[in-house]
């Protein structure tokens, strides 16, 4: 039986004080027992000489100085982890709440993980087929890679993340995969949105949810993407299975973590987030990827809501140096009712080279891509000029441009939360659009692919 | 030797007593599991130690021992196509060790291969006198690399003994009677991380560094043992930048630093430069390249380290009489980590929480750059060149790292989002940037290229930066307000950018450029303004001019192959005679 110590000091936020204390380590799991018996969690921040500082992983209130105790269970937090998570609902901490029973831990994982030897990565390059155009076609997605939604406020991430969740497959392959769903300070609504959609296809059963609503205490939101990697991981690496992580909302998660820097009174970086925000974030994204030796991958799709819509406040722009690319989505676009809103524009793929081309998409992929992009970005700087100058300003090609621009927004990027298209379907939209303009102009694809689809209709 | 225990641990650092005897920045070992750290700081017996490794489950009471020196990377022959941490420990042998693919603390592998045999050459008699700095012998460490075993420095005497054939790292090679008595020296060396090793004079750069991207060779080019910095928000391509100065950059040796930054791009390199051929040997890139990964989700107080350890590799092949180029990225995420080890340690914030002496350890490390000659009686000329990117939070280049390295270096390739969004790579502002090697480089371009390239490039940037100026007029009124001479300076900017600065690096043969013929492209882009400038002289109309076919030739000059650009150059150059003809009838040349 662990030693139980009745000294704490101070609470005060999330944060508390003991004394007294012997053969405490750092990052060591706490209890917290209450008069009536009630049991919280809690985690070593700081040990210095006989006193520890602990950071709570659920409210403080009822906590009292002289009569609740506390003992330290020597080891980190962990997870037991085991195939029968699968289709199961856990609480941001670990345990289940719907209902069904406990679960019987194959193994136990220490939730902080261990970081991947960059030389036993494998690079990720397999092509996953969205069924959304905006990604397949212009920021492709591939196995291994995390990707995530920078959103805002009242957009439609949860409709896009659910059709990828539900339309994400890998070309001529089954196998076998599962989703990890990490609800991360969300309402109850938009978690049960996501249920509700796995519901449809059937996913349920291979989905594992950790669920900590806007209602739940937010300091528990420190330990649930944790939590929901470590499952991925097991499930991945262990059991040989491709996983998909979506977490919503990060901006919760970093906001939880102001929370805690603050208490401590430590020296703020940009906007009172803490100066290792980088390296939090990098060690939740950072756990996606391909292992050699391994057949299973952990894809994550994180999502997160973007404060006033500013891509470089510090949650978005942490991110976006982490991970491998980002998709943007655009409030004008989504008051233009295109669906999904994706901003194609500033959206990025970074391993998407490596996906696509001949025996994985087809070989004329990478130069429309290069050449939609480039068309598009010219075509919204001659609307731009329209706008101010009115249509008689430009030039004849600008025209061309323009016309293409709003052809693209309506038939590449929207169709719809329900579309689920063929990546040939998709290429083919896009020489459509590209046969809008004269060929003279397509300088970034090559005469070969020019000769072969241009102005060619399928 | 100093032995003292834990008292407080508070993430990466921890504060140990009973310390007295150790020394500033020795190298400690931490617990029972032997977690190695650095004393960053004393207080009385109490020293406080960054931690290299994960410290959760450290508590008060556990051993600290200290070593009693500095934090050194071993130096011999090994380093070649590894792949390091950020304190040299090699991550495949880590794999091998540990049996997994996660980085288990505590895990101590020398740094060199012990078992594997050299074929040590001999270059000294029994009986020279040498000085530090003198070669004594050579390995033929990879295809490309004959790597030079050294005196180190401070060892001077007479050559008692000297071996040849094949011996392993620890083996003794030579023997050299000093002042001192006899030193054994085998092919290895140690070097403390944070002292630059030492050369005899250093000089300016005079030479440019040929990188085959160009927008870096013909607009702002970057001198052999020069510097330069990389900003730019996410997104905007600086490890694409990095990894193709890494690939092209005509260097014998290249050290690529990965610091703080994703796993898989160090993969990507892993993967990649096996398969490339160098174009000047002809054999893979991995043969002339040292890789060091911290990545962001390795232990952040190694990742201060990393860049130390990454110079002080490069440092020792400059000292062969080796060109070595040297990327840092990210060296945002190394100030970072001294910010977090700072507000650690409690120290007042500067800046952004960044500690004061961010801008004094920035400027240090940069000046570990340079050509120099180096030690030794034979004065071998060796340069260090490096490229640091930096990564300002929301592209907003006003904050402190960038702004305490544009203080330092003197070449800057802004990054810009906006091209990034267009495409356009690679994203470097041409009306931004700016290089300070440009007035010594031009010599060398005009004598070693072309007598005119300076003159090309200037006509270039004067129509780029009058472009920017008519951009704004556009906007205002519109292309049609514009005057005939100002559509073709348009035109010829929008080639210049389309046909010449963009560059495809996932191209293969776009993705480098020898100087001849971005010198062949430079003048077909300008003839085409100079025949523009012409026909609306003689009254052609600008229509006609900017629809001329030949320009869809010029700009797919850049696919042309190499071997191909003298014919394919002439042809274009025929084609544009021939259409120049139709133009109002006017001879074009």
């Amino acid at each position: 039986m662990p030693k139980e110590y009745r000294t704490i000091k101070e609470i005060s936020g999330p944060l508390m004080l003991i004394e007294g204390v012997e053969g405490v380590t750092y990052d060591e799991l706490g209890e917290i027992e209450l008069v009536d018996g009630e049991v919280r969690r809690c985690k070593v921040l700081e040990v210095d000489g006989t006193n520890a500082l602990v950071q709570l992983f659920d409210a403080s209130t009822g906590i009292n100085l002289s009569n609740s105790k506390v003992r330290f269970l020597g080891r980190s937090m962990e997870l037991g982890v085991s195939e029968d998570m699968l289709g199961r609902v856990f609480n941001g901490l670990g345990s289940p709440i719907d209902g069904g029973p406990e679960i019987l831990p194959e193994k136990r994982m220490n939730i902080n993980g261990t970081p991947m030897n960059p030389a036993a990565r494998q690079y990720p390059s397999e092509f996953i087929q969205t069924g959304v155009s905006a990604i397949d076609g212009l920021n492709t997605l591939v196995r291994g890679q995390k990707l995530p939604i920078f959103s805002a406020s009242g957009m439609p991430h949860a409709q896009l993340a659910a059709q990828i969740a539900r339309q994400a497959k890998v070309l001529g392959k089954d196998e076998n995969f599962a989703v990890v769903f990490a609800a991360i300070g969300i309402t109850f609504e938009e978690a049960d949105f996501f249920v509700e959609s796995f519901k449809e296809t059937g996913a349920i059963d291979r989905t594992v949810m950790f669920s900590n609503l806007a209602n739940d205490p937010a300091i528990e939101r420190i330990a649930t993407p944790k939590m929901a990697l470590t499952c991925a991981e097991y499930l991945a690496f262990e059991k040989d299975m491709h996983v998909l992580v979506i977490m919503t909302d990060i901006t919760n998660y970093a906001d939880a973590l102001r929370e805690v820097s603050a208490a401590r009174k430590e020296v703020p970086g940009r906007r009172g987030y803490p100066g290792y925000m980088y390296t939090d974030l990098a060690t939740l994204y950072e756990r996606a990827g391909r292992q050699i030796g391994k057949t299973g991958s952990i894809t994550m799709i994180p999502i997160l809501t973007m404060p006033e819509d500013d891509k470089t406040h510090p949650i978005p722009d942490l991110t976006g140096y982490i991970t491998e690319g980002q998709i943007i989505l655009g409030r004008d676009l989504y008051r233009k009712g295109v669906k999904p809103p994706i901003d194609v524009l500033p959206s990025l793929s970074r391993l998407k080279d490596k996906g696509i081309g001949e025996g994985k998409t087809r070989a004329d992929h990478s130069n429309t891509m290069n050449q939609l992009f480039a068309a598009y970005a010219r075509g919204k700087d001659a609307k731009e000029l329209m706008v101010i100058l009115g249509e008689a300003a430009l030039t004849e090609i600008d025209i061309m441009y323009a016309k293409f621009a709003d052809a693209f927004e309506n038939e590449y990027v929207s169709q719809g939360y329900d579309n689920d298209r063929s990546i040939e379907e998709t290429l083919n939209i896009g020489w459509k659009l590209l046969s809008m303009l004269p060929r003279s102009e397509l300088k970034r694809i090559d005469d070969k692919f020019l000769d072969e689809y241009y102005g060619k209709q399928v | 030797m100093s032995r003292g225990v834990i008292k407080k641990v508070a993430g990466p650092l921890v504060i140990a007593e009973g310390m007295r005897d150790a020394n500033m920045y020795d190298v400690v070992h931490v617990s029972e599991h032997n977690l190695i750290g650095e004393i960053i700081e004393m207080h009385g017996d109490q020293a406080s130690i960054q931690v290299y490794e994960e410290t959760a489950g450290l508590g008060p009471g556990e051993p600290v021992v200290s070593l009693g020196r500095p934090l050194s990377v071993e130096l011999g022959p090994g380093l070649i196509s590894n792949i390091y941490d950020g304190i040299q420990r090699p991550l495949d042998e880590i794999m091998k060790v540990s049996g997994g693919n996660g980085l288990e603390r505590g895990i101590s592998v020398p740094p060199l291969p012990e078992e594997k045999l050299w074929d040590f050459e001999p270059t000294v008699s029994e009986g020279a006198e040498v000085t530090g700095g003198d070669i004594i012998g050579t390995v033929q460490e990879t295809i490309v690399v004959n790597h030079k075993i050294m005196v180190p420095p401070d060892v001077k005497g007479r050559v008692k003994e000297i071996k040849k054939g094949s011996f392993t790292i620890r083996d003794t090679v030579a023997v050299i009677e000093t002042e001192k008595g006899d030193r054994e020296l085998t092919m290895t060396q140690h070097w403390p991380v944070r002292s630059g090793r030492p050369y005899k004079t250093k000089m300016a750069p005079k030479k440019p560094l040929i990188t085959g991207q160009r927008v870096i060779d013909t607009f702002f080019p970057i001198a052999r043992g020069g510097v330069a910095a990389v900003p730019g928000p996410f997104g905007s391509g600086k490890t694409v930048i990095q990894h193709q100065l890494a690939k092209w950059a005509e260097a014998d040796i290249v050290v690529y630093i990965g610091c703080g930054e994703r796993g898989n791009e160090m993969t990507d390199v892993l993967n990649e430069f096996p398969e490339l051929k160098d174009p000047k040997t002809g054999e893979s890139l991995m043969e002339r390249t040292v890789l060091i990964a911290n990545t962001s989700d390795m232990p952040v107080a190694a990742r201060e380290a990393s860049i130390y350890t990454g110079i002080t590799i490069a440092e020792y092949f400059r000292d062969m009489g080796y060109s070595v180029a040297l990327m840092a990225d990210s060296t945002s995420r190394w100030a970072e980590a001294l910010r977090e080890m700072s507000g650690r340690l409690e120290e007042m914030p500067g800046e952004e929480g960044y500690p004061a002496y961010l801008g004094s350890r920035l400027a240090q490390f940069y000046e570990r750059a340079g050509q120099v000659i180096t030690l030794g009686s034979e004065e071998r000329e060796g340069a260090l060149s490096v490229i640091g990117a930096v990564s300002p939070p929301g592209g907003d280049i006003s904050e402190p790292v960038s702004q305490a390295t544009l203080r330092i270096v003197k070449v800057f390739w802004g990054l810009d989002s906006n091209l990034a969004y267009k495409r356009h790579f690679p994203a470097i502002n041409w009306l931004t940037s700016y290089s300070l090697y440009l007035q010594d480089m031009e010599k060398w371009f005009n004598a070693n290229v072309a007598e005119d390239w300076m003159e090309h490039r200037q006509a270039m940037m004067a129509l780029l930066q009058e472009e920017s100026e008519l951009e704004e007029i556009v906007k205002m009124v519109g292309m049609d307000a514009l005057s005939p001479a100002d559509r073709l300076k348009m035109e010829a900017a929008r080639s210049i950018r389309e046909d010449f600065l963009h560059q495809n690096s996932f191209h293969e043969v776009d993705t480098y450029t020898s100087l001849k013929k971005q010198h062949l492209m430079m003048k077909l882009v300008m003839a085409f303004y100079d025949f523009g400038v012409k026909a609306l002289a003689d009254g052609a109309n600008i229509e006609e001019i900017i629809s001329m076919p030949v320009r869809e030739s010029i700009g797919r000059f850049k696919y042309v192959h190499e071997d191909e650009i003298e014919q394919a150059y002439d042809k274009v150059m025929a084609e544009f005679a021939e259409e120049g003809k139709n133009i109002d009838g006017k001879e074009a040349f």
